[in-house]
Order: C-alpha cells, then structure tokens, then sequence
C-alpha cells in the first residue's frame, strides 16, 4: 500500500503563539493513496499541523516537501494551487449565498471574463449528486442546518481539481473533523466518496475524535500529544485500547455502568410540559413533558427536527402554536429571556455562530449567560468571577487553563468546554445540550457524559442531543424519536431498547 | 532576528501604534514652531500649542467617545454633526430671547433644553436600528441630512449670536488656570470608562457587537443595549454641541460641527476600535481625537497650502491605518513589529506556490506573516 514516496513530508514543524508552543518538531508524512488519521486530544495540535501546512500560519520552523520539492506555502490559495484542498475544522462559507455559489466561490466558471451562472449551478448539482446529497444547489447556505453546511464544504474541496481553470487537481485532501455534526448515512456517503479518492491516488488527511470511524476507513495514523510527535502507526497494528494510551498518556475512564444507572435513576415530577407547541417550517405541534432530573434524548435523522425542537424549548425562535409551562407557570417563550428566566439553558450546536464571542477572552465568554442574567447594572464581583471561572475551567479542563486567552484562539473542542461552562455556571433547571460532545476527544467525552448523569442525580433535567445513539441511549431516561420534523414516539429507555430497536422506530415513524 | 520581550509587549499593547504617532506628529511642530512644547501661564490661564490642542479638540473628543460605543455594538451614528448643529441651535435661540442673558437659571434651562433635543434624536436613531431593525448607516443617515434642516429652521437660517457670560464658559472660559472645557471631556470619559468598565455594560456592549445571535441566544437585551449607546452617542454629541456653540458664542445651523461625524469615527478607527464592532477602547478613542486634532494644528503650522490640505490629511491617516494592520507592519519592518502570531488568520496571497528552491531570492526577504 505504501508507495516508496511520500506525497507530503512535513519535518521538525515548529509553531508558537505567544505563549504556547502549539507544535515542537512535529515530522509528518503522507503516501498517495492512502487515508491517514491525525490523532490527539483536544489542543494536541492537530488543526494547528493543518493550518500551517495550509499555509494559514507561518511556520516558525521545519520544512515542507510536496512531490518532494521543498515549498513555501503562504496562503490558502497558493496551498489550493499546489494541490492540498481543505475543509476547516470550523465551517467557513458565506450563509447568504446559495450552495452553488459557496461551492464555485473563488474559482467561477467564466467564460469572457463573465461568470456562466447557469453552468456553475448545473456543475454544482452534479458534484452534490456524486456525493449522493439531496441538496437544493440554488438555495441560500443559511436555510440548511449546520451539517449539511459542513457537507457543502467538503463538497467544495473536493470539486477543487475538477472545474478548469483550477490549476492542478487535488493531491491531498485534508479534512478536519468533517464528521462531527454527520450522522450514520452522511458518514457513510462521506467515506465512499473518501475511498474512491484514495484509489484515484489522492492522499487524504483525515481528523476525527470517533475512533470507530478511524479504525473503519484509515489506513495509518500520527499521533499527537502537546504539540509532539508521540507516534506513526500503521491502524491495524495498534488498537483503540493502545490508541488512547498513546493520545492521553495514560489508560482512560471507562463509561461502562452508566447506562446501568441511568435505567435505575429514579425522576422527580414534572418540570416543563409543552403542548401543541410548534412551528411552521420547524417543527409539527408536538407534546412533550420533562421531570425533574430527567434526562430526555432525542433521536433522529439529521434534519428530522431536533434541533428545531430544542429552539422552540428555548425561546430561539418562535412558536406559532402551543404554550410552555415550566414549574408549573406558564412562559411566554417570545425570546431566550423567557426561557433563560424560567431556568432553561441552550448550548447550541454551532458554537460558532450561536455561541462564542471570539474576541472576548474564556473568563468573559464563560460568565456572559450569568451577567445577562443580572443585567448590565450588577456586575459579577471580581473575585466571585474569578472563582467560578477558576472552577469550571478546571472541572471541564479546558486548555490552556488561562482566562484571558481569547477563545477564539483556542482547539475546536476547549471552545465547546467554554461554552458548556457558560451555561453549568448558571445552574439551570433545564440544561437543553445540542450535540455536547461535537469535536470533543475521546477522554473528555466520557467526562461530559459522567457529567450530565451527575447533574441528573443532583436533579437538573437535561435534553440530550447527539447524533450518535449509542450516546443517547446510555444517557437517556426516555428517548424522543423525531422523523420528518415530527416528534414520532417517547420511548421509556430499558434493557430492551438498542441502537437498531431506535432506528427501526425512525425508519418505521412508529413504536412496536 | 533579537527583539527583547518587554520591547515585543510594548509594541502588542493596543494604545502603541496610536500613542507612537501622536508622538511623532507632534514632534513634526517643533521644526516649525520652536517653542511648541513650551507651556505659559499669562492672566492665570495657561497657554501653550498643547493646551490648544486639547482645547479644540475638545468636542471631537466627546464626539468620538459616543462613536465608540456605536461601534463596538456593530453600528455607527452619522448623525452626530446635526446633533451638534441642533443642540447648539436650540440652546442659543432660546438664551437669545432671554431678556438678561447672563441669568444662570435661563443658561441651565438652555443646555436642559438642548441636551434633551440631543437625547429625543439618540432614542430616535436607537428606535430605527434597535426596534426597527434598519441599518445603522441608513438610519442615522436621516437625521444626519434632515436635522441640519432642522437646526436651520430653529435659527431662522441666521447665525444666532448671544452674549452670556455663564455659557461662554463652557467652551471658551477658564477654571482653575485650564480651559473649563476640559474638564468637561474629562468628566464625561471619565464617567464613560467607569460606566462600562465598572459595570458589566462594557461586556455585553462587546458581546453584542462581536456575535450578534450568540448575545441573543445568551439572554443579552441588545435591543436595550443599542438604544442605551445611541442614546448615549447623542448626548456626547450634544455637549460637544453646546461647546462649539460657546466657544464661539453662536450657533451657526449650517457649519457647526460640519463633517464631525467623519473625524470621530476616523479616531474611533485610530484608537484601535474594529469598525465590525467588538472589542473598544476609550483611551484608544481619546488618542485618536488627539491625533486628528493634532494633525489639523499641524497643517497649519507648517504651512500646507488651503487647497491641498485635506489632500495632506488624507495621506496621513492613510499612513496610521496601515501602521495599524500587523499585516502591512510586518511585511515591511519583518518581524520585529509583526504581530508575532497569524491570530486567526485569513489568507489572502495571489502567487502561485514557488518552490524555496527555484526562488532563492524569497527567502531572504522578510518574512511575510498572514493575519
Ligand atoms: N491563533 C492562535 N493563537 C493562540 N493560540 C492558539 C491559536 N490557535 C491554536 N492555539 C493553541 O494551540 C494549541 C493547539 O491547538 P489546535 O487547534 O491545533 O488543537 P487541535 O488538536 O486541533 O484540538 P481539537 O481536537 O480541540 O480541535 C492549543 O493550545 C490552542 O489553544
Ligand atoms: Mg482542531
């Protein structure tokens, strides 16, 4: 499988931020033809490897080679010109204009200088067809929920070689966490079409913190740990067992015995009762009621609802039909305020767009739910801030442990430990959790899944949303099945309920 | 390349840039006036360029301290000159029909007045962007054009011309051997800084400029947040209306405070302020002021020729935004000034990928940084 030449060599990579040393001599190399799986947890530096390579970053030290001719890269663009197309970790398209264009953007078809919509939109179409998508290609970006923007990236890297004008086709293709806000079928549309590249040649780069994905599709993997090489190996000489060791340095928690609890956890009496809420476009009128300590999952088709469940739960948009009522009053739900006073908390899936400020630092971003909360007039006092701060960003151990840092500059998934902070630190009735452990390593994951069984016990009720079901069944009292943005079936969690008894409830929109 | 830590932290403190080239404009004087930095007292009053500088600058001071706010939210008031033009509009005409002028209740009904005309167009402005959900630059573009109109109709079309003792000392009078108008700029930033500082206005003024929906989705009311900042905005356009209008004992409908509303948002820029909106900076407003106000001393001193002299002031401010962008400091002083990391970085080169070793010649060269 290894040809004798790598297509990509990457030696004593060095990157500094004032005051992190973010890569220290990292050597990487990548062969044509082959899937290889950049591993590490949060912060390790895996997106950073990226960025530099990219040509995002300057390197502060080491050497790239392309086709073994030694490069400098200094811009996205030129990286693009040499045959490396990239997705970001974080989505980086323009919502307000359609999927075509995001697609086509930079690298129109033109012809006499003019673009040639018609042949773009038909060129896109045919790209998201070979993906096996069903995208509407004329569509504003915006109207499609975030996994499927995400999809609408890794289709337009992929398309980078194939309109003319684009200078060479793609060599190597990096992907950096394309697969965390996917479900089952995207993945696997995803993964075909990743195979089929690598047997035309392509070398692919891929990160991800789902370790069965990993031992599915790559063929070898870098370990990274604090910004050094730990390791190149080749996947099926080492397993997952081995795997985390080498990623954390030591042997990992195990989440076995959750579940066990879960279906024993006894619930309080209701907390928040939802009838006929709904909205057009959203979600169909659904009623929903959740107890006190309850941990309710929903389950779902990407697109089937969830999230737009969990809007209208919150306040983000507004129902056109129905009434909330929360301890037993009624809310109003016209805006979060209402939602926020009455004890709910939302942790949005995008945290980029709904969630962080990221030019504020993690001590801000971190106490801005509770600072609205007080209004403008009764700042937080220093010290009590600093305390809290202090404390979550040591029980979520977010990297760098340094409040004044600026989140945007932190790893993907130290930005979501800030923003599930945010809202523990108002210790809410209700804590609505829109996939939590997007982008999050695999230690971390099990520490927020103990998490949220603990703040169950304690008697928070949580609405649990993840893609992957396993996740939700461990943690779920009562599993809400959602197809075609209907809440379909609530079913009791038990011994007899798994992954494939979900899917069948999904595929089937009933409950035997 | 040996660049001292402490030397690299001076230059990464975001007042640098903007105090480094008020420094050195005001440098520029001495050449041409000698005794530029030289302070003397006659009568009990100081005089001196320096104290001039602060005195004219005065009311572009507070100007661009309101604008501050305006922007960090993500907006921007161009209304603020006809602002200024009304408020100096309704105070004079009202002091001028007082039979004794120099009546300190008539004076303080008069600033009562025209402050209040000042905060009814900041609630307007607030009201179209906020309520209405219109565009800043649309909405505050109405009062910018009709409130000139208005502050013609209030003055009959006629420069109004008073002739108060107690209200020449707002912008024209001495207190405590200073320019009185001093004190009022430093009342009102110091009132600024502690305003949003020491309470927690200042964060969610950056939040809701910074991530918009984020704020929303945080329980922020940002809609009280932006009436709060024109209202605001207003009210420091409208002092620096009753100075300008003191100053010169007149109110003058047509030019007062003509064009102001440009030079504050160019200091807001100067002083470090993203016009994105986000992070803000008063010191770094109240430096920019100084810098526009210092440099409009400058072309007179050395004597730019009238009808270049906007052609010369363009070409500077040209000059300090650029020393502002990491990017441009770094391609041409190399790393020494640069930013010292791509902080999150979009690139934007346009050459083809050249391999190191067909092009010698690039690796000697600074090294560029993308930020
Ligand atoms: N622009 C920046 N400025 C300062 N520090 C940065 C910047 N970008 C990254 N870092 C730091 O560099 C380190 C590596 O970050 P990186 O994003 O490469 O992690 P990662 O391996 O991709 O993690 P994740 O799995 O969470 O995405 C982190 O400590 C991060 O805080
Ligand atoms: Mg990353």
């Amino acid at each position: 499988m290894a040809e004798p030449r790598p297509v990509l060599e990457m030696t004593g990579i060095v990157k500094e931020f004032p005051g992190v040393r973010a890569l220290s001599g990292v050597d990487f190399r990548l062969f044509p033809g082959e899937i290889h799986a950049l591993m590490g947890e949060n912060g390790a530096g895996k997106s950073t490897l990226i960025k530099v390579l990219t040509g995002v970053y300057p390197l502060d030290g080491g050497t790239i080679a392309l086709d073994g001719q030694s490069m400098r890269i200094d811009s996205p663009f030129q990286a693009q010109q040499a045959g490396i197309s990239t997705v970001y970790q974080e989505v980086n398209l323009c919502p307000n204009l359609s999927v075509a264009e995001n697609i086509f953007i930079g690298r129109e078809p033109t012809r006499y200088g003019r673009i040639q919509w018609s042949r773009m939109r038909k060129d896109a179409a045919e790209l998201v067809d070979r993906l096996g998508l069903d995208i509407d290609v004329t569509a504003p970006l915006s109207s499609y929920p975030l996994a499927v923007q995400q999809l609408v990236a890794i289709v337009r890297s992929v398309g980078t070689g194939d309109s003319d004008g684009a200078g060479a086709g793609t060599k190597v293709l990096v992907l950096d966490e394309p697969t965390s806000s996917l479900d089952r079928d995207e993945v696997l549309e995803l993964f075909r079409l990743m195979r089929r590249l690598r047997d035309e040649g392509v070398a692919i780069l891929f990160v991800s913190h789902f370790l069965d994905q990993i031992y599915e599709i790559c063929d070898r993997m870098t370990v990274l740990r604090n910004g050094t090489l730990v390791g190149e190996h080749l996947v099926s000489e080492l397993d997952q067992v081995g795997l985390i060791q080498l990623m954390i340095g030591k042997a990992m928690d195990q989440l076995e015995g959750l579940h066990e609890h879960q279906l024993h956890a006894e619930v309080g009496e209701t907390l928040l009762q939802a009838e006929g809420l709904g909205r057009t476009g959203g979600v169909a009128p659904f009623d929903l009621e959740i107890k006190k300590g309850e941990v309710l999952g929903l389950a779902g088709l990407l697109g089937s609802g969830r999230t737009e469940l969990a809007r209208l739960l919150f306040g983000a948009d507004q129902p056109d039909s129905g009434k909330v009522t929360i301890g037993g009053k009624q809310v109003s739900m016209s805006a979060p305020n209402d939602a926020i006073g009455a004890g709910v908390a939302f942790c949005s899936e995008n945290r980029k767009t709904e969630g962080l400020v990221p030019d504020l630092t993690v001590r801000e971003n971190i106490i801005l739910a509770l600072q609205a909360a007080r209004g403008w007039t009764r700042p937080i006092p220093a010290a009590q801030r600093d305390e809290l701060v202090a404390k979550y960003i040591k029980a979520l151990d977010i990297r760098p442990a340094n409040p004044e840092a600026r989140v945007g500059q932190l790893s993907g998934g130290n930005q979501q430990k800030v923003l599930l902070a945010r809202w523990l630190i108002t210790q809410p009735k209700l804590l609505i959790l829109d996939e939590p452990t997007r982008g999050i390593d695999v230690g971390a994951k099990a520490e927020i899944q103990k998490l949220v069984v603990s703040l169950s016990e304690e008697g928070m009720s949580v609405l649990y949303i993840a893609a992957e079901l396993e996740e939700v069944l461990r943690l779920s009292h009562t599993i809400g099945v959602l197809r075609d943005r209907k809440l379909v079936a609530r079913i009791a969690n038990g011994p007899e309920i798994t992954p494939t008894r979900i899917l069948e409830t999904i595929a089937s929109g009933e409950h035997q | 390349m040996t660049t001292t830590p402490r030397w690299r932290a001076l230059t990464q403190h975001h007042l640098f840039w903007p105090v480094a080239v008020l420094v050195v404009l005001l440098l520029i004087n001495v050449p041409f006036t000698p005794d530029f930095f030289s302070i003397k007292m006659t009568d009990g009053h100081l005089y001196g360029s320096l104290v001039s500088i602060v005195l004219f600058g005065s009311p572009l001071i507070l100007v661009a301290v309101g604008m501050t706010l305006v922007i960090a939210t993500g907006g921007i008031d161009l209304s603020v000159g006809a602002v200024v033009a009304i408020t100096g509009a309704l105070t004079c005409s009202y002091i001028s029909d007082q039979a004794d002028q120099d009546s300190l209740s008539g004076v303080f009904l008069a600033l009562g007045i025209g402050l209040v005309a000042a905060v009814v167009c900041g609630l307007w402005n607030g009201f179209l962007v906020a309520r209405m959900g219109i565009q800043p630059i649309i909405a505050t573009l109405i009062i910018m054009v009709a409130g000139r109109g208005v502050a013609q109709l209030i003055t009959d079309g006629q420069i109004i011309t008073i002739n108060s003792e107690p209200y020449k000392l707002i912008g024209g009078g001495y207190w405590l051997t200073l320019p009185f108008s001093i004190f009022v700029v430093a009342a009102v930033v110091a009132v600024t800084v502690a305003l949003t500082r020491r309470t927690a206005l200042g964060l969610l003024v950056e939040s809701v400029g910074g991530n918009a929906e984020a704020s929303r989705l945080v329980g922020i009311r940002s809609m009280r947040i932006k009436i709060m900042v024109y209202v605001f905005c207003a009210l420091c356009a409208g002092i620096a209306g009753l100075m300008i209008s003191s100053n010169t004992s007149a109110a003058d409908g047509n030019n007062a405070g003509l064009w102001i509303e440009l030079d504050a948002i160019l200091a807001v820029v100067i002083g470090g302020t993203s016009l994105l909106g986000g992070r803000f900076s008063i010191g770094g407003t109240v430096v920019g002021a100084l810098v526009i106000q210092t440099l409009t001393t400058t072309i007179y001193t050395i004597g730019v020729p009238t009808q270049t002299n906007l052609v010369f002031k363009a070409a500077v401010v040209i000059v300090v935004c650029l020393l502002q962008s990491p990017k441009f400091r770094a391609k041409v002083f190399g790393n020494k000034f640069g930013s010292g990391a791509g902080s999150g970085a979009k690139g934007g080169g346009t050459s083809a990928a050249t391999p190191a070793d067909t092009a010698p010649t690039t690796a000697a060269a600074p090294k560029m940084e993308v930020s």
